[in-house]
């Protein structure tokens, strides 16, 4: 791998990690809204 | 067909996350999403507004999986095709296998959550639509007969129903007749299209009605099926499902669908044709199913 496809493979694979966590912590606050809309049931 | 020559690309790099968003066909999501949320507001009773929007974010995920698992499936007639060799898996920007764990994994957390969350008649009736639309459509039938479309409306059908079992928790009459709505509403909608946009099926093996049935015979099926929207658009107003809003609306844009869909159905179009009824039923047809559910909505709405 160049230095150059290597910058690019560590971009690509930072730009996913970060759409990962942001979906990742979507979830966990969809689950503790569920989460307490249960338990109010 | 996945090229020798950028398949190494494709294992070399990781994929990114816009390759995952497009494999989950975000232009179809929209109308799901949209359909999904009217058979939500529609359905008698409430839902609580958390569990009504993780029921359409279910829809969608579910959606999103089904279209992820049909790329998968159809990378190599996609590579062959002009409207589909840009994405992801023909170009080769990602590896194949990863479509599908995509879509296996967007599939199952869909349902689970779905049935978690919701009730598990509406994650039992998604698990369905998906694999009614990525084995039973895209494997299965679709390359074997000109009815794929006929067929594949069914897949698009579900999102309404789904929604309005999210509240209910049980089919009833007036959830399958939305389901029926949108089934019927796909072939004349779609073949419309096909009449005017040359596209490559025929060349990919994909057997669609104006290739194997002629114009002829698909322009009568337009009508045809025109006259049983008419039908089925007014049955819920028939068996007292709605109120005047909805029956109003659909009796008017129904007339106008099958007014619009008679130049279609009678001609024979010449050389250098500009299409332009075919142009306007396609238009109006996506109007149409847009306009019809708003209707339902808002009769719902006003009159409940």
């Amino acid at each position: 791998m160049t230095p150059e496809e290597e910058a690019e493979f560590l971009r690509r694979r930072k730009s996913r990690n970060i759409a990962l966590g942001l979906i990742l912590l979507g979830f966990v606050v969809l689950f503790y809204m569920i989460t307490i809309v249960r338990i109010s049931d | 067909m996945m090229t020798q020559a950028n398949a190494p690309l494709a294992t070399q790099m990781p994929a990114e996350w816009r390759d995952f968003f497009a494999l989950t066909k975000p232009r179809v999501m929209s109308l799901v999403v949209f359909t999904g949320l009217c058979g939500l507001l529609a359905a008698p009773g409430s839902i609580h507004p958390v569990i009504g929007f993780t029921a359409i974010l279910c829809i969608a995920l579910g959606a999103g999986g089904a279209a992820a698992l049909n790329q998968w499936w159809e990378a190599d007639i996609d590579a062959e095709m002009k409207r589909t060799a840009a994405r992801p898996l023909p170009q080769g920007r990602m590896r194949r296998e990863d479509a599908r764990d995509f879509g296996l994994f967007l599939s199952g957390v869909s349902v689970v959550v779905m049935g978690l969350a919701v009730n598990w008649l509406a994650a039992l009736i998604l698990a369905g639509s998906i694999v009614y639309y990525a084995v039973i459509y895209t494997i299965w039938l679709k390359p074997r007969t000109p009815q794929n479309i006929v067929i594949g409306g069914g897949a698009g059908a579900f999102p309404p129903l789904i929604g309005w079992v999210a509240v209910t928790g049980d089919i009833t009459l007036m959830p399958v007749l939305l389901f029926a709505i949108i089934f019927i509403w796909t072939p004349p909608h779609f073949w419309a299209l096909a009449l005017f946009v040359q596209t490559d099926y025929a060349r990919v093996g994909i057997p669609m009605m104006p290739v194997v049935a002629g114009e002829k015979s698909t322009r009568r099926q337009i009508f045809g099926y025109s006259i049983a929207l008419l039908a089925i658009s007014l049955a819920p107003w028939a068996i007292g499902g709605t109120g005047a809003i909805y029956g109003i609306a659909a009796l008017v844009l129904s007339v106008a669908f099958l007014f619009l869909a008679v130049p279609v159905a009678f001609r024979t179009a010449g050389a250098d044709d500009r299409m332009a009824p075919e142009k306007r039923l396609f238009a109006y047809s996506v109007f149409y199913l847009f306009t019809l559910f708003a209707a339902l909505v808002a009769d719902r709405l006003i009159l409940a």
